[in-house]
């Protein structure tokens, strides 16, 4: 027994390599990047090479992962809850086809949105796609519910999603770890039937989907992670995921006598919830995230025992954590001194040296000799000029919506229309939105903010940067002499206001690249020349 | 023994490396761990704080319960101030008094100190000055593990083994420089503690 001190996400990958994957695919995303950098920095030593290079977006990791599966081989995938949206096509139809190998999907989902646009549960989706969701609650049960979820996996031919919340996945604890086992070998052997989703197949697919729900059930129901924790109180908690460890600590502060079911395997195990029930005058649904099974066991008419955070036992939204469950059972503990009135907010911003502040600064002076001045930005560190001293960016919405969003205001009539993208944010979404540009001839000017690598998820090689980006623009038909490359520096102020003030001016598509590394990844490379992500 | 400890500071202040140390000390000693980071959009110059939790038997939750910290451990005094409800009433606030001013409203640090010694007998370290008398002004975290260190609950013993194991990789140069930070910051801190 190997015992590491490992965040969670970095127990699922450890556990991972050792249930014998082939390879992981993802796309960067807080908070699930640590568990593909974590393959990336320590598959060295296995028996097999683990592929584990990123992919240029959730979809196209996923299907991958697919692909690998289909060769008879494990996968994983990786992806915060929102780039679930981006693959969810392939995703959902991975349930109809199922796979060979095993392929875990792990999600990292951010309820209070430390780092994201929304806080949507992806326990959502494991019922939408009607496959069977594992949500561990500490990180020695990610590490041993993996090897599980790819068993799973393989023994019922379904995709299996691993959930977790930033919170776990953010937090290190000792984990034990097991023995390695072997990858498995090559087999792939033509199943068009499965995997020919022309409807005749489909439909038969679906049914049997449909028809395998009572045996994931029962695998719930027996599942070593759903466990009953007797008490002898008339209110009980159904505490799911990591909901648990608040309950837990709880009960143990306050000495709450309550019986406790511990859910981290869905479907529900309908026995073990009834034998709660029948134990208890009213029950406390306890999830981090939605409240997608208060909902169900509340049932349509809603009902006076089960309460949770539809019924303001519990906050609707947020994380929860050991006060919340507390007041929730009526008890509360003394706080410190309040939070004195002169601490105001400390939000992040552009590091000092960014290109991305230089560039700023140039579009702000152009945009002022506009009287509208609407620029549309993306998802990344850039987004952080949104904020004073730039308030230089008036949209973040999703991964590639700066060039699209530009593109219908410009067919609106908005004069300019200019969208802000990252060179990665550019390759995962921007590229497909950028070809309706050309074909339209809509009169938008994009600009790719190319500092070499992925910045906000902590230097993450990026798809495309440098002349990789001018080839993808040229291939895609915007005019040369509108591709334009510009050096973010206060030394090349004049110049960039120049270049952008002609291409925004411009009354077609334009691209200018501005150019210049992420500070804090040159700082990364100078402190471990070695580390090449 | 069950400890709690809130680090708190501004990203990029690298409030990671005083856990890591405390984590290494608490590994050897063969105590359960629980330490919460922040990871993401904040680590660009934002309010950042770790939760750590070191204890003999299980713990359950990552986050640490307001009221119930046993220290705040903070690296700019400003941030200090930010999780006071989660200290407990005989809890400790060691901060540093150098300030990280990236933000609008900074209030003036008498204001600031005067907030602190709200809290009993906090202890203020100027952290920069001290490392750069170790050596070097990088160390100043190390000068803040020193002045905390009689509140951890670990020996300073593991603790500078801690560092030893940390810095090792970077040359015993650094491991020297970083345990005579620790040192300046342990001095402070017994030196309070002999004035009370």
């Amino acid at each position: 027994m190997n015992k590491r001190l490992l965040l969670g996400a970095e127990a699922i990958a450890l556990g991972a390599l050792d249930a014998g994957i082939s390879g992981v695919y993802a796309y960067p995303g807080t908070p699930s990047t640590e568990i593909t950098e974590y393959i990336q920095n320590n598959a060295d030593d296995r028996h097999s090479p683990v592929r584990s290079a990123w992919s240029a977006n959730e979809k196209t990791a996923f299907e991958a992962a697919l692909g690998m599966s289909y060769s008879g081989k494990r996968s994983l995938v990786c992806m915060k809850h929102v780039g679930l949206n981006v693959a969810a096509d392939a995703f959902i139809n991975s349930a109809i086809t199922g796979v060979n190998g095993g392929l875990v999907l792990a999600v990292a989902d951010d309820p209070s949105m430390h780092s994201s646009q929304n806080e949507q549960d992806s326990r959502v989706y494991g019922k939408f796609a009607m496959v069977p969701v594992i949500e561990p609650a500490s990180q020695q049960e990610l590490y041993d519910a993996v090897r599980d979820a790819f068993d799973m996996s393989e023994a019922l031919m379904l995709p299996v999603i691993l959930r977790l919340t930033t919170r776990l996945s953010h937090s290190r604890a000792i984990v034990e770890s097991a023995p390695e086992r072997p990858q498995n070998s090559l087999k792939a052997i033509p199943a068009p039937e499965r995997f020919v989703l022309m409807p005749h197949n489909a439909r038969r697919q679906y049914e049997h989907l449909v028809e395998m729900q009572p045996r994931l059930e029962e695998l719930s129901e027996h599942s070593w992670i759903n466990t009953l924790i007797p008490g002898a109180g008339r209110t009980g908690v159904i505490a799911f995921g990591i909901a648990y460890n608040y309950v837990m600590e709880a009960k143990e502060i306050f000495e709450l006598d309550c019986p406790v079911l511990k859910i981290g395997s869905y479907p529900l195990p309908r026995r073990k919830i009834e034998a709660l029930f029948s134990m208890c005058e009213s029950v406390i649904i306890a999830e981090e995230g939605y409240p997608v099974y208060e909902e169900l066991l509340r049932g349509f008419r809603g009902t006076e025992t089960v309460r949770g955070r539809l019924d303001g036992t519990l906050p609707r939204t947020g994380e929860l954590d050991t006060d919340i469950i507390a007041r929730a059972f009526g008890r509360h503990l003394e706080h410190g001194l309040p939070i004195p009135g002169i601490v105001s907010n400390r939000p992040p911003e552009l590091c000092r040296g960014c290109g991305h502040r230089d560039l700023y600064e140039a579009l702000n002076i152009v945009m002022g000799s506009y009287d509208q001045r609407h620029v549309f930005s993306d998802i990344g560190c850039y987004t952080l000029g949104a904020l004073p001293p730039f308030n230089a960016i008036h949209t973040c919405v999703d991964m590639g919506a700066s060039v699209t969003m530009a593109k219908g205001a410009a067919d609106a009539g908005l004069r300019p229309a200019v969208a802000v993208i990252g060179d990665s944010t550019f390759t995962h979404s921007g590229m497909t939105g950028l070809l309706d540009a050309v074909n339209d001839s809509a009169p938008i000017t994009v600009i790719i903010l190319d500092n070499d690598t992925v910045a906000m998820t902590g230097g993450q090689s990026s798809a495309a940067t440098g002349t990789k980006l001018v080839e993808i623009c040229l291939g895609i038909g915007v005019e040369k002499e509108h591709i334009r490359t510009i050096v973010p520096l206060k030394s090349h102020l004049d110049e960039n206001i120049t270049v952008l003030g002609e291409e925004i001016a411009f009354e077609g598509v334009s691209v200018v690249i501005a150019q210049r590394e992420c500070i804090e990844n040159a700082a990364r490379k100078k402190r471990n020349p070695q580390v090449n992500p | 023994m069950q400890l709690n400890i809130i680090l708190a500071g501004v990203g990029g202040q690298g409030i990671l490396t005083i856990a890591s140390v405390i984590n290494h000390a608490a590994i050897r000693k063969g105590l359960h761990i629980r330490q919460a980071e922040v990871h993401g959009m904040s680590q660009r110059g934002g309010a950042v704080q770790s939760h750590l939790r070191i204890s003999a038997r299980k713990i359950y939750s990552d986050l640490i319960s307001r009221g119930t910290s046993h220290l705040i451990l903070s690296v700019e005094p400003l941030e200090a101030l930010r999780y006071l409800p989660y200290l407990s009433p005989k809890g400790k606030v060691v901060t540093a008094t150098d300030p990280v001013i990236n933000m609008q409203g900074y209030p003036d640090l008498e204001t600031i100190f005067a907030e602190l010694h709200r809290t009993d007998k906090p202890l203020l370290v100027s952290a920069a000055e001290h490392a750069r008398l170790a050596g070097n002004v990088r160390t100043s975290n190390m000068v803040m593990l020193g002045a905390a260190a009689p509140y951890t609950g670990i020996t300073t013993d593991d603790l500078e083994s801690g560092i030893e194991q940390l810095f090792l990789k970077k040359g015993p140069d650094v491991v020297e420089m970083n345990i005579r930070a620790f040192r300046r910051g342990l001095e402070l801190s017994q030196q309070q503690a002999s004035d009370t």
